[in-house]
């Protein structure tokens, strides 16, 4: 195992000028010092001098943190705080003061490593919510369930009817001319329960002359787990994906997750002290070639839309895209080369909605106070479609749409430019009809 | 601190709102002065003056000093616990009570975030002109505590010129109201002044009133480079003797250019000599008018580059990343020694010139960026606080730097106050009895010294000279505690 020290030069970047509080979620909550990014790095201090033991509290405020990244971004100084605060889950989770280390040791362990177990509960999962969900209801014996089992039922969106990566070969090309090679990782949750949305991707890849890449033998990119802490089988699933990804020679590996994208682009740093030379160097490329699509797609010039959509439309910035990879223009210029699109910016777009992984099952009521803050401000927009790019935000504001009881459709950027790019094609088809 | 006593505050204030636990009171121990901290006993958050003004006599009574703190952004540990203290926090103040349109102020609690007011009577066409660099997260008290100035000094004044009213608890518990919405009042001592800059040793804000003027019409933001910090100085000099007054007018040397530009990519030139940055204001024709003069006389002065921002979101960003600054050298080196040595405004050129040389003669990087048309510069010594060698060198720059600055008829502080990081530097620029002046105030006002006390000055008279260690020394004084 790594030391599970913190380097203090890390640490001591940290002026504690205070310019990260106004942007802290959980500070926003209580307005406690010890819950802002300063505070927390304060405490990380103490206990990496020793002066402090590993106490409830501290684990307590290392998961309290959403690990948006919010404070990354405004910091002068250029602290590298989500460093920080992962370092100390891998440490709280590896040493066992993490009391749900268990649970999540079996759950994740369990359901992530192998694609085939967790397309079965995914399958398990989808036979529940069609035909014993609403029989519980129907009989009312629901209110016997545990609140928290109601609520993950509640949490979780509808399971796609069949998964992008049973649809989807290894090998598509594109109809005209291969511009580009690219892998795509179909993921996890995207596989699953949006693998329309995967389906979108890979239409608009090949619509934009990229030849595509599935590995079939691809895994979770292990971003949930080392989030919280469980670094070990973290870098087993980033391992797996290293080997299939590299048995391709790519220009990009294109992933439509922000969560994903940006753990992908810390595989390099994963292995940098790799023995095995060959899987380091492996490491390193990934990370260089992997892209978000947003990113992808305005690099290469996208082919613009020209056929008009009226519509009213925001984005929500994920944290994941917005702080950790810094992106934020891209997405919004594809939303914007529609034509009759209403752009409306979205009031503290790159505020967190408290998705944050698996934290708004962990800790619902602080991720609902926080969910509330994201649903206020979608609505002042007016907005018919909000679009992000996360499956976690999906699903996320989905459910805060929902329990709010308005109409507003949550969707992916590249879902909306390949609407744009169907109804082109569709009206080309038009136009050679009408001209027979 | 006595379990009785924290019994007797949660009585005051409620269980869930003194906090005893160890995680909070490291939170509590800093603000965002470099090298400075210390545990509080506790930390308690009062709901209303009552609550305030009864934790203030139970300090009386039990003898512990209070500590009032905003959001802790404070430059001069003027918010940083001393020993067997409480601190007193008030950032969840954050009503904004009034904006009367007709007398144009507002009626604020101390909490409230500078730059959320700023937004909130802007909607009214109004403006509220004090910007401290930290105006994202500073809180109006904490801003009145310490009169806090900003980039908008040069023409707008400081925070003393915005405050009408305060409602405050002396230290010895009892509730006042001073001040008003006249715009002429000469009724009695103007204790609003003693008050203000008293950084939180004489009382406790819990109502701020605030004057506030229309909002200029039109604004535009340029920004100049130039080869070296002189062509620079003279720019400024220049713009000030042809009597046009900037909303703004902040110089930045190259070490700062590089920091900020690493930090915001704004696509500065990063070996420039030294940059301004000017905001002009008011009517639309007068700003257009100033902005041309402006333009002939950075290019008269040798400016390699000019631009205007095309934008509000352009000037915004700028400004944005000026305010940074200080926090952005630490991307150099971790621990950023700030400094607000003030000269009146014709002896920059002098002051900046003086402060290099003395950073080479001790071998230390000074950052240096600053309001430029105001006087008040920001040496800032780029070093690392583990490296305890050269800490002493920065400190003994320093001590340099404060001694010319009052030889040129400046002040160690130009806007962030005394607290403890220039206590001792207080009696370069006073003499004695200036500083028994404001000792006495302190005696009268908190006679058991239970408010902040330690910070601007100490109370006690200093011990001179070397002390007694023979035994031969010490029997001369015996008599003195028999």
């Amino acid at each position: 195992m790594k030391d599970l020290k913190i380097p203090s030069d890390l640490i001591v970047q940290c002026m504690h000028c205070g310019m990260c509080l106004p942007v802290c979620p959980t500070y926003n909550l209580n307005f406690l010092e010890k819950s802002s990014p300063r505070g927390r790095i304060r405490l990380i201090k103490e206990i990496e001098d020793g002066a402090l033991p590993i106490t409830d509290d501290f684990v307590n405020e290392m998961y309290f943190c959403l690990d948006c990244q919010a404070c990354q971004t405004v910091c002068p100084a250029g602290v590298k705080y989500g460093k920080l605060v992962e370092g100390e889950r891998i440490k709280i989770f590896e040493l066992g003061f993490d009391k749900q280390a268990l649970v999540k040791k079996i759950i994740f362990r369990f359901a992530f490593t192998s694609n085939f177990v967790f397309k079965m509960i995914a399958r398990l999962v989808k036979f529940y919510q069609k035909s014993i969900s609403k029989f519980i209801r129907k009989i009312k014996i629901d209110r016997l369930l545990p609140e928290k089992l109601i609520r993950i039922e509640e949490l979780a969106p509808k399971i796609s009817d069949r998964f992008s990566d049973e649809i989807l070969p290894e090998v598509l090309k594109p109809n005209g001319e291969t511009r580009y090679k690219v892998g795509f990782l179909t993921g996890c949750f995207m596989n699953v329960m949006y693998s329309e949305i995967n389906i979108d991707s890979v239409e608009v890849l090949l619509e934009n002359g990229c030849e595509v890449y599935i590995p079939k033998k691809q895994v979770c990119c292990g971003s949930v787990m080392a989030h919280y802490g469980d670094i070990k089988i973290a870098k087993e699933l980033a391992k797996k994906n290293i080997i299939e990804f590299s048995k391709y020679k790519l220009d990009a590996i294109v992933v439509n997750s922000a969560g994903c994208g940006a753990f992908m682009k810390e595989y390099g740093e994963l292995f940098n002290d790799e023995k095995d030379e060959t899987l380091r160097e492996k490491a390193e490329n990934i990370s260089r070639i992997t892209k978000d699509i947003n990113e992808f797609l305005y690099e290469i010039g996208f082919k613009n839309p020209n056929v008009e959509l009226d519509l009213r439309i925001t984005y929500h910035d994920a944290c994941h895209l917005a702080h950790t990879q810094k992106i934020t223009s891209q997405p919004r210029e594809i939303i914007k080369s529609i034509p009759g699109v209403k752009f409306i910016e979205l009031n503290e777009s790159t505020w967190c909605c408290g998705s944050a992984g698996i934290y708004n099952i962990l800790r619902y009521d602080d991720s609902m106070k926080i969910l509330e803050r994201k649903i206020k401000n979608i609505l002042e927009t007016n907005a018919e479609i909000v679009l992000t790019a996360n499956p976690g935000c999906h699903a996320q504001i989905e459910y805060g749409l929902k329990k709010a009881g308005v109409n507003v459709k949550v969707m992916h950027p590249v879902s909306l430019l390949n609407i744009a790019y169907k109804m082109m094609k569709s009206s080309e088809k038009h136009l050679v009809e009408s001209h027979n | 601190m006595d379990a009785k006593v924290i019994r007797q505050l949660e009585e005051i204030v409620g269980r869930e709102r003194v906090l005893t636990s160890i995680e909070n009171r490291i939170a509590y121990s800093y603000d965002a002065t470099p090298a400075i901290s210390s545990l509080p006993e506790a930390i308690v958050i009062p709901e209303t003056p009552e609550h305030v003004s009864q934790i203030l006599k139970l300090a009386n009574e039990e003898k512990f000093i209070v500590v009032p703190r905003g959001s802790g952004t404070g430059l001069s540990g003027g918010s940083v616990p001393l020993s067997n203290s409480i601190v007193l926090l008030m950032n969840r103040w954050r009503k904004i009570l009034e904006i009367d349109t007709e007398n144009l102020t507002a009626l604020v609690e101390p909490g409230v975030i500078t730059a959320q007011l700023h937004q909130e009577v802007e909607k009214y066409g109004l403006f509220y002109p004090p910007d401290p660099g930290s105006m994202t997260i500073s809180t109006i008290g904490g801003n009145v505590a310490e009169n806090a100035g900003g980039l908008r000094g040069l023409k707008y004044g400081v925070t003393k010129n915005y405050v009408l009213g305060l409602e405050v608890v002396l230290p010895t518990g009892e509730i006042i109201n001073i001040g008003g919405k006249n715009v002429k009042d000469v009724a009695g001592y103007n204790l609003k002044d003693v008050l203000i800059g008293s950084e939180g040793t004489l009382g406790v804000f819990t109502k701020i009133l605030l004057k506030l003027i229309p909002k200029p019409q039109s604004s535009k933001t340029l920004l100049a480079f130039f080869n070296s910090i002189k062509d620079a100085g003279k720019t400024v000099a220049d713009i000030i003797a042809n009597h046009i007054t900037p909303a703004i007018l902040e110089f930045l040397d190259n070490t700062t250019i590089k920091c900020v530009e690493d930090y915001a990519h704004l696509g500065l030139p990063t070996n420039a000599g030294a940059l301004l940055l000017i905001e002009v204001d008011g009517h639309p024709a007068q700003v257009e008018e100033e902005t041309e003069k402006i333009e002939k006389i950075c290019v008269k002065n040798g400016a390699t580059d000019y631009k205007i921002a095309k934008s509000e979101n352009e000037a915004l960003k700028l400004k944005t990343a000026r305010r940074a600054a200080f926090a952005a050298l630490a991307r150099v080196k971790p621990t950023t020694i700030l400094e607000d040595a003030t000269v009146p405004r014709s002896f920059v050129p002098e002051m900046v010139e003086k402060i290099q040389e003395i950073a080479n003669k001790h071998k230390i990087i000074i950052g240096n960026f600053g309001h430029a048309g105001d006087g008040n510069l920001h040496p800032t010594a780029l070093t690392d606080e583990r490296d305890k060698e050269e800490m002493k060198r920065v400190e003994m720059a320093f001590d340099e730097v404060f001694d010319y600055a009052i030889r040129l008829g400046g002040t160690i502080t130009g806007e962030h106050g005394v607290g403890l990081a220039k206590k001792k530097f207080l009696e370069k620029q006073f003499n004695e009895p200036a500083i028994e002046f404001m000792r006495n105030i302190k005696r009268v006002l908190d006679p058991n010294g239970i408010l902040n006390t330690g910070k601007i000055f100490e109370l006690k008279p200093r011990c001179e000279g070397r002390l007694p260690t023979s035994r031969e020394q010490i029997k001369k004084y015996a008599n003195l505690w028999t």
